[in-house]
């Protein structure tokens, strides 16, 4: 608790410790949200691009709000290209697995009964591997665009200036 | 109903003509946030609640990379005459689009009567079918598949195309491979290395 | 019949933005607002006349959905173009960001006399 509190006192990166309290708490709300949408997209609107773009806003809401070391801390360069890469590797296995059935992309799991959470297939673990990638994809571009501001004041400018966003 | 979808669009309009005259850059990329928060509202008096659900999200996204760029430079004005070629030439040019845009629409199916040959055979045995109640999703996921894939191909390599862009310098010998990827380097290394293309 | 003349309308204007400008981020906001314009176009084309949401809800039999559902084939499609736009608006901003580190300006009329 004493590193967590001496985060917030700490105003030097990121913004002033109201927002930082306010985000602590709404964070976890906007990720069960998001989870839901990306679960729940063959019963309710959604599915798995809104989905991943709501999960990929939190992270954007923590970085914004912390500083760009707490973003990175939780997910690191290489863990966003690991999850983009295998989301996209997961959804074309998901159509290769059709061949057992018949043809590209054949729905081959059972179909149970409507409305519930395990049924229509492979529709759910197509919204999963959808909804990962998006999210990498749409956080890993923040960072870089974010990151590479840096360095075009240090070099354009020449002396410490840290404008950031 | 179709009242309030004509004062949306209306308003919409006037919105972008605030966003594509004023001199001031950030007020510009506030008026285009302005202009899609109001188009998801339309989305959702013609029945999509998906489509609504995602533009308001991305929208946030979009304003929060325009902004990036605009705070690249610290004056956000822009100046300079107008350059009347390029203005005249267009403007005649839409004159005459418009026009014939304005007989080609009435060929169009009335609005409110689509033709739908396709997409009662969707209505009608998606559920059984695919087992989904969201025939949006059943249509994305399951009948055509393969766009999904395409839409998800095309989403890949813009952002590898972003990243190749946006990198540091090419052969570093001693790096990692991830970090030249994703070009970051750490502070002290900056006026060294640090060069143009 | 007139709610598609004004998306193309607005289809126009972000095209004269991106023509007429000489900003580079006055250009992209342009292909914005243009890609907008276009997905709202696909959306109304399947609308109709006191439709429901394409989305079967408890107790509600499949005759009624095909009977007064809205057309959700044009919805499916724009959909995956909204989620396009944003990758091709990361790597548009990523090229502006390029050309004001190596240039120094966002002026189109001078980065054509420059020329490197």
């Amino acid at each position: 608790m004493d590193r967590l509190e001496q985060e917030i006192k700490d105003t030097s990166k990121g913004m002033t410790p109201i927002v930082k309290t306010v985000v602590r708490f709404v964070i976890g709300i906007i990720v069960i949200f998001g989870v839901y949408i990306v679960l729940y997209g063959h019963v309710t609107p959604g599915g798995g691009f809104a989905g991943g773009v709501i999960l990929a806003s939190a992270y954007v809401l923590l970085t914004l709000a912390f500083g760009k070391e707490m973003g990175l801390s939780k997910m690191s360069n290489t863990g966003a290209s690991l999850l983009d890469n295998s989301g996209a590797l997961m959804f074309v296995i998901i159509g290769l697995l059709g061949y057992t059935g018949g043809y590209f992309f054949y729905n081959f799991l059972g179909k149970g009964d409507p409305f519930q959470l395990f049924s229509a297939g492979s529709i759910p673990l197509a919204n999963i591997a959808i909804g990962v990638k998006v999210t990498a994809s749409v956080f890993a571009i923040f960072m870089a665009l974010s990151i590479f501001g840096r360095f075009i004041y240090k070099a354009a400018e020449g002396d410490e200036s840290e404008s950031e966003e | 109903m179709e009242i309030i979808l004509l004062f949306l669009m209306a308003f919409m309009i006037i919105g972008s003509i605030i966003a594509i005259e004023t001199k001031n850059l950030l007020s510009s990329v506030i008026s285009v946030g302005v202009v899609g928060f109001s188009l998801s509202i339309v989305f959702l008096m013609l029945g999509a609640p998906d489509i609504a659900i995602t533009q308001v999200v991305v929208e946030i996204l979009i304003l929060v990379v325009l902004i990036r760029a605009t705070i690249t430079t610290d004056n956000t004005a822009i100046e300079g005459p107008r350059d009347s070629f390029p203005f005249v030439s267009s403007l005649i040019f839409f004159g005459l689009f418009l026009m014939f845009a304005f007989f080609a629409v009435q060929e169009l199916p009335k609005f409110g009567e689509p033709l739908m040959r396709v997409s009662s055979e969707y209505l009608r045995t998606g559920t059984e079918k695919t087992g989904a109640t969201n025939i949006v999703t059943a249509i994305l996921l399951d009948f055509r598949a393969y766009d999904t894939l395409g839409e998800a191909t095309v989403l890949f390599t813009s952002i590898v195309g972003a990243f190749v862009i946006l990198r540091r310098k090419g052969r570093k010998g001693k790096r990692e491979i991830d970090q030249e990827k994703f070009g970051i380097l750490e502070d002290e290394d900056i006026k060294q290395n640090f060069e143009g293309f | 019949m007139i709610l598609y003349f004004l998306s193309l309308v607005l289809l126009v204007m972000g095209l004269y933005c991106l023509i007429a400008k000489k900003n580079i981020v006055k250009k992209i906001i342009g292909i914005v607002i243009a890609e907008y314009s276009i997905n709202l176009f696909l959306v109304l084309v399947g609308y109709r006349h006191e439709g429901i949401a394409p989305i079967l809800l408890k107790g509600m039999q499949t005759e009624e959905l095909v009977q007064k559902g809205v057309d959700p084939l044009p919805q499916a499609l724009v959909l995956t173009s909204i989620v396009i736009g944003l990758g091709t608006l990361a790597l548009m901003v990523a090229l502006c960001l390029r050309m004001y580190e190596k240039f120094k300006t966002f002026d189109m009329t001078k980065i054509n006399t420059l020329k490197g």
